[in-house]
């Protein structure tokens, strides 16, 4: 809740658990928020959902977010796509103030969300026939997305001849396509299993170093958090608002391995304190 | 099913489709001509099965002369119905106001019986077609209308979202996401509307008409000729089967990705 006190527990925290409040690369690039917040207007009345929030995510960063549930991490996601409109504040990507839809964002929700009566690479070519760009020449990169996760040869397949790991690296494909900037992923792999889950952070992680997409990714699990960023941001409970933001200054390339690490668990120990300390284990 | 055995033709046969549904129907064909010799039932209140067999067989070219009209007035009503019910769901479901306003008198017309409302339509429309193809359209526009909305309505916010976030309009939002989606409870409001379609039409013929096979029905009733009058019945009830057949050979042709058609996933083993 008050980041200030959090450091102030610790004589003299090693370099992973001090507190970063932001480290804006200074130019127009990646995401910015400045002041935005967001209150729903409902029947009942307003309902805060977002308390004003101020970070910036650098261009090709991986960053994560982790909060209870309801704490307004998927109005987050919405408002950076364009689909909501912030209450107050504004939200900056690659320099243009976002209002309404910009296209510049592949999205991943928890579930594939894959059109049953579309096959997989229509499946994957979803955002092109929105975006009206030319089929053809799109056609290949979503054949070689596809390559990219292990999906070759199941192009034709419609979704439900897929597991549901399948199902959501096709769904990465597609949030991929159309080569956006940024990847928002909204709990990704919260519907698969333990296992499944573990290969596909690994092999997202793989996916973001080779495409080189700025990701934010918003999560439950702390390890998963720990595991995949570059840096992570603890979310309050509703309404939301920065608990705190770690750098993970673990190298890259990652196995799981790391999740052995020292800094990989203190982290993990410190993440988790933030929800003890609010008094919700979610 | 490694080796054949020797019941293997009878079961396959017992298996296809078409043959339980006509076991059955025979079952009762016997239970009915039984039941009358049994309770010695008058002619005069239930005809034997051999009597309206016999006045199929002796007045078939009269029926089916007769059975164009109402097929024609059905079609007609019933290709009304989701012409009109369609596009109305589509803008309950897409606008709260429309539902607030429209819904509820939708349903309240629902309450008030066709039959006693169709003669109206006679007074205005006179004895010809159009009776008969309002009636059928007022029976079948209901549950097109019901089940459309449901269709719309149940499709994923998240998944329009992401469509919308690519940028999509509207309209292709709809065409690619939401109409699609909305296809199989359309298609089971269809089947439901076919079948009452028909009983529309036989109604428009009972208060006003001179032909169809309500007309015959009608006439049968008023010299008590019982055999046609269940001859006429099942003139009826083929007319709906086939056509009901038909929408479900239409539904399997546009949405054969649907949980429902997937024959090979029943049958894997």
């Amino acid at each position: 809740m008050k980041p200030a006190t959090i450091v102030s527990d610790t004589v003299q925290p090693a370099a992973h658990l001090r507190l970063v409040s932001d480290r804006a690369a200074g130019d127009a690039s990646g995401i910015k928020l400045s002041g935005v917040s967001k209150t729903y207007r409902t029947r009942d009345g307003d309902v805060p959902s977002l308390r004003p929030l101020d970070f910036h995510i650098n261009d090709g960063e991986f960053f994560v977010v982790v909060g209870p549930s309801g704490c307004g991490k998927s109005t987050l996601l919405k408002l950076i796509s364009g689909l909501l409109p912030p209450t107050t504040g504004e939200v900056l990507v690659e320099g243009d103030k976002v209002t309404t839809p910009h296209g510049n964002v592949g999205i991943v929700f928890q579930n594939a969300l894959l059109l049953p009566w579309r096959n997989i690479l229509n499946n994957v070519m979803l955002p092109i026939d929105m975006k009206r760009l030319p089929r053809q020449e799109y056609l290949a990169r979503a054949k070689s997305l596809l390559k990219l996760v292990g999906l070759e040869g199941f192009e034709k397949k419609l979704p439900w001849q897929l597991s549901g790991g399948m199902q959501q690296r096709a769904s990465i494909c597609r949030a991929l396509v159309h080569d956006p900037r940024i990847m928002l992923m909204d709990e990704p792999f919260g519907a698969l299993d333990a296992l499944t889950r573990e290969r596909m952070n690994v092999e997202l992680m793989r996916i973001q170093r080779e495409t080189e997409k700025t990701v934010l990714l918003i999560t439950h699990s702390i390890p998963e958090a720990v595991f995949l960023a570059d840096r992570v941001l603890v979310m309050t409970e509703r309404p939301g608002a920065i608990a705190a933001i770690y750098d993970v200054p673990l190298p890259r390339p990652r196995s799981l391995d790391v999740m052995a690490d020292p800094v990989f668990t203190e982290l993990v120990q410190r993440i988790r304190k933030h929800f003890f300390s609010q008094g919700s284990l979610d | 099913m490694a080796e054949p055995k020797p019941q293997n033709a009878i079961s396959k046969l017992l298996n296809a489709a078409w043959v339980r549904p006509f076991l059955f129907l025979v079952f009762i064909v016997v239970a009915w001509d039984l039941a009358i010799r049994l309770f010695r039932i008058p002619a005069y209140q239930i005809p034997s099965p051999g009597d309206v067999l016999a006045v199929l067989r002796t007045e078939w070219p009269e029926l089916l002369r007769q059975s164009w009209p109402t097929a024609y007035a059905t079609v007609c009503g019933f290709l009304l119905s989701a012409l009109f019910g369609i596009p109305v769901a589509m803008l309950i479901a897409g606008s709260k106001t429309v539902e607030s306003y429209v819904y509820p008198l939708l349903v309240f017309s629902q309450s008030v019986p066709k039959i006693a409302i169709a003669p109206l339509f006679v007074v205005w429309f006179g004895f010809g077609i159009i009776p008969k193809v309002i009636s059928a359209f007022l029976l079948g526009f209901f549950p097109v209308v019901v089940s459309a909305v449901q269709g719309f309505k149940s499709v994923d916010p998240d998944m329009v979202d992401l469509a919308r976030a690519m940028q999509g309009s509207r309209l292709q939002v709809f065409r690619a996401v939401n109409l699609p989606h909305a296809l199989p409870a359309i298609f089971s409001g269809l089947k439901v509307s076919v079948t009452l379609a028909v009983v529309g039409a036989v109604v428009g013929e009972f208060v006003g008409s001179n032909s169809g096979i309500g007309y015959v029905m009608q006439r049968s009733i008023g010299t008590f000729d019982l055999p046609t009058m269940f001859a006429a019945l099942v003139i009826l009830a083929l007319l709906g089967v086939v056509l009901f057949w038909i929408v479900d050979r239409i539904e399997k042709l546009v949405i054969p990705w649907h949980v429902s058609q997937r024959e090979d996933v029943i049958f894997a083993s």
